[in-house]
C-alpha cells in the first residue's frame, strides 16, 4: 500500500503530472467561472485530451479541472449572484453579500482557503477510510434520503429570524412546486407540461437560478437607480472602510491599490480563529454526505450551511445571510469535501453518485480500467494517482487563483451599466448554450419578472431555489420509500437510521421556531438587506 | 498582493488562450456531426463519442465533432433535425429504443419515420440482477416469490415508470407466468442510483441493460439471473436467456444512427457504408470490447424493418400494462 502511494506520489509530483494539474486548474476555474457550464461539461470535454496520455495523467488533468470547476463556479455565486451549479447555491447566501459590502477580495480568498481546506481534509479521510466507507455508503435506503432531505430543508429557519418566516416558508413551497414540472418519475406521467415538449423535462436548475438570482438582481438595479444600490459606489466606499477596519486591526503593511476595490484579501487573525472549526466541522460533514450516492455537493453545502447557523449564537447568528464569514466557509468546505467523498463509491464499488463522477467513470472505463474492490490492487498506480493529485490538484489551485483573486474582483468595479448588460448578456447565453432552446429564454425572462415583484416585496429568494433544487429529490425518495413500505409511512419511526435523522431536523426547526414565537411579542426587527436573497 | 500587475495579467491572457483553444476546437466545423439528444456522460454521448474517436483514429473520417441537445426526452434533437435538414452539412444523431417507447407514449410529437434510418450499430439487452447474498439463486425462485405475492419482489430501474427498465421487466414477469401489471417497479433517478439502491438491500431486484450489469458484476459481487437476449451470447455462455429458460420472451435495445429527412439516398447509403467499414476496424472493437457492447450492424432497410417490429413488440407490452390506449 505505501508502495502504491509513493508510485502514485511520484506520478503526481512529476514535472509532467504538475504541468497537467496546472492546466487542469486553469482551464477548469475559466470554464467553471461561466454560468452554466459546471464541473460535469468542463470534464467531458477535456475526455478526448485525455485519451492520448497515460491513465494516471489523465485523471489527474480531470481532478485538476474538477477542482478547477467548483471554485470557478464559487467566483460568479460571490461576485455576480450567478450560482452557475447547485453545489454553489449556498455560497451566494453569504458571499454576495460580503462582496456587497466590498469585500469581494476576502469573500473570494475565503472561498478560496475554504475549498483547499475541504478537499485536502476530504482526501485525508479518503486515503484512511475509503474502503471501510463504502460499506457506509450503500447502508442509506430511500427513506434515510427522504429525512436527510428535510434536514436540507431545515436551510429555511436561517431566513426565519427577520419577521418573514412565513414568506420563506411561502417561497419554499413555490420552489418545491416548480420542481413537479415534467415527467413523473413515479408514474410516468406529465405534469403541468401545458401540453408542452419543452417542459417534459422539467425546468432546469440552470434556468432557475440565473433567472432569479443574477437576472432579477441586475434588474432590480436598474429599476432602483439609488445610489445606495449602485455596487460601484457602494464598493468605493465599503473597501475604504474596510482598508481602515483591516488597518485597525494591524494584520498587514500595505494598503491594497485603490484601483482594485475589492477590499482586503486578508482576513484578520479573529475572524481566522472564526472559521477554522467552522471548516473542520463542515468537511467532515461534507465528506460524509458526499459518499451518499444519493446526496452530493449540493446537500452537503446546504446541511453545511444550516448546521452552523444553528449553531451560531447571538450577534454571529444574525450575520447569516447578511454576509457572515461562517455562512460562507461553511457550503464552500463542504462542497469540496463532499466532491471527494463522492470519489468512494465511484473508486471502490465503481457506483457513481453524482454527473461528475458518472463522466469520471465513463473515463476510467475508456481506459480500460474497472472501478470496484479490485481497483486498487489492479491498478494501484492509477488509485493512487488519483487520490495523490487531489493534494497536488488542491495546492496548485489554491496558489495559482490566490493571485488572480484582485483580478477576478475587478469585475466588481466595472460602471454599473456595464455589468448590468454583461450579466444579462452572460446569463441569458449560459442558458442558452446549455439548452439551445428559445423557449427558456421567455421561461427566464417570466421567472426574472416574476422575481423582480417578489423581491419588490420583500420576498426571500434562497428558499425558492432551496425548494426548488430538494423539492425533486424530496420527493422521489418518499415515493420511492412509499412504495417500497407498499404504501405504509411506518418507516418514519420504523427504520433506526430514518428515525434519528428525522429527530435531529425537529430539533433544527423547533430551536428557530421557539426563537420566532419569543419575536412575535417584541416588535419585528427591520427586514434591511434580505432582498439580497 | 506580491505579484505584479503584469505577470497576473500575462497569466490571465495565458488561460484565456488555452481556454479559446479548447472551444475553438469545439466548435470547428468537421467532417462528421454526432447530434446526441441527452447530455454529456449519457449512453447516447458514450456510443456517439466512441464511434467518432474510432472513426478519426481508424482513419475512415479526418475529423467528427459533437453536440449535445438535451431536453423534450430526447424529442428537441429529433425536431432540431427535421427543422435543420442537410442545411448543416453531415450530420447524424444517435439514437436507441426510447425513441421508440416515447413516440408511442406520445412524448415526443415525431418518430424514427420522421427521420432516414442509416445504420444500426450496437445491441444492449435487458438484464436482471441481484446481490451476492440475494436468497434468490434463480429466475425461478425470484418467479415463485413473485407468484406467490408481487410485493415480495421490488424491482429497482435507473428512469421513469413506463420507461425501458420498467417495461423490459413487466414484460419478462409476464412471460414467465406472473402478472406484469402488479410488478412493483421502483425508479430511481439514474441508472447509478438504482445500482445503490440495489446494493443497499430496499429493492431485491434490478432491471438494467447487460453491459451495465456486468460492470456491476465484476465491481460489486453482482449475480446476472437472467437476460433478454434472443439467443445465448457467446461470451457468457452461463448466463441464461429467458428463452433458454423457457419463457417466449426477448428484447433488444439498439443504438443506431439516424440523418436528416431530406438527405439524399446515395448519401445516406455512403454513411451507412462508413459505419460497416467502422464496426470492422481493431479501433472500433477496442472501443467496443471495453464498454461491453454487442455489434449488431443494419443496413438502412433492415435497420427501419427491426425499428417496426419494435415498435408494433412495445405497443402490445404498453397496451397490456396500461400506458398507452
Amino acid at each position: 500500500m505505501i508502495e502504491g502511494m509513493l508510485t502514485g506520489l511520484s506520478a503526481a509530483l512529476s514535472w509532467q503530472g504538475i504541468l497537467y494539474v496546472m492546466m487542469g486548474c486553469l482551464v477548469g476555474t475559466f470554464i467553471g467561472m461561466l454560468p452554466g457550464l459546471g464541473p460535469i461539461t468542463a470534464i467531458a470535454l477535456m475526455i478526448p485530451v485525455t485519451y492520448s496520455i497515460d491513465p494516471s495523467y489523465g485523471m489527474i488533468l480531470m481532478a485538476g479541472v474538477y477542482y478547477g470547476a467548483i471554485f470557478g463556479g464559487s467566483t460568479s455565486s460571490i461576485l455576480i449572484n450567478a450560482p452557475g451549479v447547485a453545489g454553489t447555491v449556498a455560497t451566494s447566501f453569504d458571499g454576495y453579500p460580503l462582496a456587497r459590502k466590498g469585500q469581494a477580495g476576502k469573500a473570494l480568498a475565503l472561498a478560496a482557503y475554504a475549498s483547499f481546506s475541504g478537499g485536502t481534509l476530504a482526501a485525508v479521510f479518503l486515503m484512511v477510510a475509503a474502503p471501510l466507507l463504502a460499506k457506509v455508503s450503500l447502508s442509506f435506503w430511500s427513506a434515510d434520503y427522504f429525512a436527510l432531505m428535510v434536514m436540507g430543508l431545515t436551510a429555511i429557519a436561517a431566513f426565519s429570524n427577520r419577521g418573514q418566516f412565513l414568506k420563506a416558508v411561502m417561497m419554499t413551497l413555490l420552489g418545491i412546486m416548480l420542481a413537479t414540472v415534467g415527467i413523473d418519475p413515479s408514474s410516468g406521467a406529465e405534469r403541468f407540461t401545458f401540453g408542452s415538449s419543452d417542459l417534459l423535462d422539467g425546468i432546469s436548475f440552470l434556468l432557475v437560478a440565473m433567472s432569479i438570482f443574477a437576472l432579477s438582481e441586475a434588474l432590480s438595479g436598474v429599476l432602483r437607480p439609488d445610489h445606495k444600490k449602485l455596487p460601484g459606489a457602494i464598493l468605493n466606499v465599503a473597501s475604504a472602510t474596510a482598508r481602515r477596519v483591516a488597518a485597525r486591526d494591524g494584520g498587514h503593511k500595505k494598503a491594497p491599490a485603490p484601483s482594485s476595490k475589492m477590499g482586503d484579501l486578508r482576513l484578520s487573525r479573529e475572524e481566522v480563529k472564526d472559521v477554522v472549526p467552522v471548516i473542520g466541522r463542515s468537511s467532515i460533514l461534507g465528506f460524509l454526505i458526499g459518499i451518499l450516492p444519493g446526496a452530493g455537493a449540493t446537500i452537503a453545502s446546504f446541511l453545511a450551511y444550516a448546521t452552523e447557523r444553528n449553531l451560531a449564537r447571538g450577534e454571529k447568528k444574525k450575520q447569516f445571510g447578511q454576509g457572515s464569514l461562517r455562512g460562507l466557509a461553511a457550503p464552500e468546505t463542504a462542497n469540496n469535501a463532499a466532491c471527494t467523498g463522492s470519489f468512494v463509491p465511484l473508486l471502490t464499488l465503481g457506483i457513481p453518485g453524482s454527473g461528475t463522477t458518472a463522466v469520471m467513470l465513463g473515463a476510467l472505463i475508456a481506459y480500460g480500467l474497472q472501478p470496484g474492490p479490485l481497483l486498487m490492487h489492479d491498478n494501484p498506480d492509477v488509485f493512487w494517482a488519483v487520490i495523490m493529485s487531489m493534494y497536488v490538484g488542491n495546492v496548485v489551485l489554491l496558489f495559482l487563483n490566490l493571485p488572480m483573486i484582485p483580478y477576478i474582483a475587478k469585475t466588481l468595479a466595472l460602471p454599473k451599466p456595464l455589468l448590468t448588460v454583461l450579466i444579462l448578456f452572460f446569463s441569458l447565453i449560459g442558458v442558452y448554450l446549455v439548452s439551445f432552446n428559445t423557449f427558456d429564454l421567455y421561461l427566464m425572462v417570466g421567472f426574472a419578472v416574476l422575481s423582480l415583484i417578489l423581491r419588490q416585496l420583500n420576498f426571500p429568494m434562497a428558499p425558492l431555489i432551496l425548494g426548488f433544487i430538494l423539492g425533486g429529490m424530496l420527493e422521489s425518495n418518499f415515493r420511492r420509500a412509499m412504495m417500497i413500505a407498499d404504501g405504509s409511512i411506518a418507516f418514519l419511526w420504523e427504520r433506526p437510521l430514518t428515525l434519528c435523522i428525522t429527530l435531529v431536523s425537529l430539533a433544527l426547526l423547533l430551536v428557530p421556531l421557539m426563537d420566532f414565537l419569543r419575536g412575535l411579542k417584541r416588535p419585528a426587527p427591520e427586514a434591511e438587506l434580505s432582498d439580497n436573497l | 498582493m506580491t505579484l505584479p500587475a503584469h505577470a497576473g495579467c500575462r497569466r490571465l491572457c495565458r488561460g484565456l488562450l488555452v481556454l479559446s483553444m479548447m472551444l475553438g476546437a469545439v466548435a470547428a466545423r468537421a467532417d462528421l456531426h454526432f447530434l446526441v439528444p441527452g447530455g454529456p456522460g449519457g449512453g447516447w454521448d458514450t456510443t456517439a463519442r466512441a464511434a467518432g474517436e474510432a472513426l478519426i483514429k481508424s482513419g475512415l473520417e479526418s475529423n467528427a465533432s459533437f453536440q449535445n441537445m438535451s431536453g423534450g426526452g430526447g424529442g428537441r434533437a429529433i425536431a432540431y433535425m427535421i427543422k435543420m435538414g442537410t442545411k448543416q452539412g453531415d450530420m447524424v444523431m444517435i439514437n436507441s429504443t426510447p425513441i421508440v417507447l416515447r413516440a408511442l407514449s406520445g412524448q415526443i410529437p415525431n418518430s424514427f419515420r420522421d427521420l432516414k434510418p442509416v445504420a444500426n450499430l450496437i445491441a444492449d439487452y435487458g438484464a436482471f440482477v441481484v446481490t451476492a447474498n440475494s436468497p434468490y439463486q434463480s429466475w425461478e425462485e425470484v418467479m415463485d416469490a413473485y407468484r406467490r405475492d408481487p410485493r415480495l419482489v421490488k424491482v429497482a430501474g435507473g428512469s421513469a415508470r413506463g420507461s425501458m427498465d420498467h417495461l423490459v421487466a413487466a414484460q419478462a414477469f409476464q412471460a414467465s407466468g406472473g402478472d406484469g401489471r402488479k410488478l412493483a417497479y421502483i425508479p430511481y433517478d439514474a441508472g447509478g442510483q438504482a445500482k445503490a439502491g440495489l446494493l443497499s438491500g430496499e429493492v431485491q431486484l434490478l432491471s438494467t441493460g447487460f453491459s451495465e450489469a456486468l460492470e456491476l458484476m465484476r465491481s460489486s459481487d453482482a449475480r446476472i439471473l437472467a437476460i433478454t437476449a434472443p439467443e445465448t451470447i457467446a461470451d457468457y455462455p452461463e448466463i441464461p436467456t429467458l428463452k433458454s429458460l423457457g419463457y417466449p420472451m426477448s428484447f433488444v435495445n439498439w443504438r443506431g444512427l439516424f440523418a436528416a429527412p431530406d438527405t439524399p439516398d446515395a448519401k445516406v447509403a455512403a454513411y451507412s457504408a462508413v459505419f460497416r467499414k467502422l464496426l470492422e476496424t481493431p479501433e472500433w472493437e477496442a472501443v467496443r470490447k471495453r464498454n461491453g457492447w454487442l455489434n449488431n450492424y443494419e443496413t438502412p432497410e433492415r435497420f427501419l424493418e427491426s425499428l417496426k417490429q419494435q415498435e408494433e413488440q412495445m405497443a402490445r407490452v404498453m397496451r397490456d400494462l396500461g400506458f398507452i390506449r
